[in-house]
């Protein structure tokens, strides 16, 4: 179990590794972050120090080694605006996007996987396709158009919320919402699927024909294994916790991690577009982890293989 | 004669049509079985010839896509088409039944004892400690080692065979009167194979339990069933008892059956193939199914459908208009001195 950890540690080092390195090459090749910050008027002069002070006179392979130099230290850069830690900068906008999609993850499960089990339940009913329908909206519509619909239909004509910016509950409602709505349907068609998958299967007919009542069925036999696949869409939903909200936090103006990633993406702000990434990328693989770690609980069959695997 | 007492089992004109969006399919022409207390009777027939989907009828196992007609009597009370929760009292209880692929057919992600503890629970209301040494001692009976330490180990732990035992033990808990076993043996390698065979046949006498043996083994059935009954298309064409349809079988169809066979002890020879294919539900021929693929059809088998009728034996009756005509076949079909030949097997 210890190698099993420590192989998975190592991976997911190497993959924050390739994730900062690919994102420091492809910044500085597509924007001059001097012009980007001081303006195309800025005299060359002003330029030539930034550049200068930022060491991006230096070759790029320069650069790089002193910051992976630097990042083995602990030091993640500071931010090329204001000068500040470039972590401290990203770090006070993190509760602000959790805040907005902790609420709508557990909106996302709290409504998603009923619907899909009851989409399952009674496959080609009524109330199967009305869950499909809503559920097809929900995830081919883009996150920015059902915003601006929502704002459109609660904020503007009906004048329940504010249709932007931050400070209370209510302005929190509209994203938690969208995010909401969208992630919901994600997860009530793969619990669909999965479900049906479950169904299908021989040992439900077992469980019915040693005589398990119908809703037992459901709840002792057909859930637990129907949970292992809808696992991995949650956990991916968990992963993308800090990340997933950078369309819906530009439309309502939401001040948290996703727009910070677009301004400073903009403004070629280097230091803090990698601690971004970084960021994300550590959830990403701290959440899958986490996911292969509740496969072995769930799932008998995979702690077998775990063990082997790490033995 | 003195009052009979209702077999265990009947089923009467049993029909199962499947909902195929546009129209149904009827998959089941009305079959009949009469099963005593204690007997057991085997099923054969190729793949798709409706012997496990009578059973999974009778059990209202087929799902909502299935519309089933006729009659199912358990002790002379029907329980076709009852209601799912009447239906589930009855499963596990008075009928068990295990399937063709045991590692599938347990729950991957429950161990042993939960999943045979679940029915002693719902069959016999044990709980704890009671249900746990009656899992132990089950699993004991069908011939596990270590039952005490397999309870807490999952079906991916245990092979094919052991976790067919572990079925067995699941369908022995709720005691029940009948036990249904579709294809137990075909997933199986052959030495395990006579080993669960000779379990099932042990179980049976020891618990005076009905078994009915599912399969599309001929040999699988003539040392496990008292009587045998052929499928075909739907259809039963012919049953008997088992010596007697081994000795002389009647029906086109069993005879190519038994001509595909290879023989032990006899002189070594080409084995004989049925010609042609088993036609889908879908599209049946009209008249006898079977006339297709048979050496001695004429045009009347292609009109009408034959029913079963006597065959030369007391209950022995095969569905073929031919009967007379067939080499070894008597010319006399029912003589006045037979006893009148019962409906059903």
């Amino acid at each position: 179990m210890f190698a099993y950890i420590l192989n998975r540690v190592a991976r997911a080092v190497l993959t924050l590794i390739i994730i900062v390195s690919l994102a420091f090459v492809i910044l500085r090749m597509s924007g001059d972050p001097a012009i980007m910050i001081l303006g195309p008027e800025a005299p060359p002069q002003a330029v030539e120090a930034f550049r200068k002070a930022w060491g991006l006179d230096q070759p790029i392979w320069v650069q790089y080694a002193k910051y992976f130099g630097a990042v083995i230290q602990g030091d993640l850069g500071n931010s090329m605006r204001d000068g500040r830690a470039a972590l401290e900068v990203v770090w006070e906008r993190v509760p602000l996007t959790l805040a907005i999609t902790v609420p709508a993850l557990l909106l996302n499960i709290l409504i998603g996987l009923p619907a899909g089990v009851l989409a399952a339940l009674f496959r080609n009913t009524a109330y199967d396709r009305l869950i499909m329908m809503v559920s097809v909206i929900g995830f081919t519509v883009p996150s920015f158009v059902m915003g601006l619909t929502l704002s459109l239909l609660l904020a503007v004509w009906l004048r329940l919320l504010p249709s932007g910016g931050s400070g209370t509950v209510a302005h929190a409602v509209l994203p938690v919402v969208t995010m909401g709505i969208i992630g919901a349907a994600v997860i009530a068609r793969f619990t669909r699927s999965a479900m049906l998958e479950v169904l299908g299967q021989p040992y439900i007919r077992t469980a019915s024909a040693k005589g398990v009542p119908w809703s037992q069925v459901i709840t002792r036999h057909a859930l637990a294994n129907a949970a292992i696949p809808t696992m991995t869409i949650i956990g991916f939903m968990v992963g993308s916790l800090v990340a997933g909200a950078v369309v819906v936090e530009s439309v309502f103006s939401w001040p948290g991690v996703g727009r910070l990633l677009v301004t400073a993406v903009a403004n070629r702000d280097l230091a803090v577009v990698q601690v971004i990434l970084l960021l994300i990328g550590f959830t990403m693989v701290a959440a899958n982890l986490a996911v292969d770690l509740l496969y072995g609980w769930v799932d008998p069959r995979m702690r077998t293989k775990t063990a082997t695997a790490g033995a | 004669m003195s009052v009979v007492s209702e077999p265990l089992l009947t089923i009467k004109n049993l029909t199962v049509e499947f909902d195929q969006g546009a129209h149904f399919v009827r998959a089941l022409h009305g079959v009949d079985f009469v099963i005593e207390r204690g007997q057991s009777i085997g099923i054969v027939g190729e793949s798709g010839c409706g012997k496990s989907i009578t059973w999974l009828a009778a059990l209202g196992l087929l799902g909502s896509k299935a519309r089933t007609g006729g009659s199912v009597r358990l002790d002379g009370q029907e329980i076709l088409n009852c209601s799912d929760r009447a239906l589930a009292h009855l499963r596990g209880s008075r009928i068990a039944m295990i399937f063709q692929d045991p590692a599938s057919s347990l729950n991957p992600v429950h161990r042993i004892g939960r999943q045979i503890g679940e029915a002693l629970r719902l069959h016999r209301g044990l709980t704890g400690a009671a249900a746990k040494a009656e899992a132990t001692r089950l699993l004991d009976r069908v011939g596990m080692s270590n039952p005490a330490q397999r309870l807490n180990e999952y079906p991916h732990e245990l092979s094919g065979g052991m976790n067919q035992r572990v079925m067995i033990a699941m369908a022995l808990a709720g005691e029940p009167d009948l036990l249904i076993a579709d294809e137990p043996t075909t997933a199986l390698d052959a030495t395990i194979q006579a080993q669960i065979l000779e379990l099932l046949n042990n179980l049976r006498r020891e618990n005076d339990m009905g078994l009915v043996l599912i399969s599309h083994d001929l040999g699988v059935v003539a040392d496990m069933a008292e009587r045998v009954a052929v499928m075909y298309c739907g259809r039963v064409v012919e049953e008997s008892q088992v010596d007697r349809l081994f000795d002389a079988p009647r029906h086109p169809y069993t005879r190519g059956l038994m001509a595909a066979l290879p023989d032990i002890d006899g002189p070594k020879r080409r084995l004989k193939a049925i010609p042609g294919m088993v036609p889908p539900p879908r599209n049946l021929p009209t008249g006898c199914t079977f006339a297709p693929r048979c050496d001695h059809a004429t045009e009347a088998c292609a009109s009408r459908v034959p029913g079963l009728r006597p065959a030369g034996a007391p209950r022995h009756r095969a569905a073929c208009f031919h009967l007379e005509d067939l080499p070894g076949g008597s010319r006399q079909p029912a003589s006045p001195a037979q006893q009148p030949v019962q409906e059903t097997v």
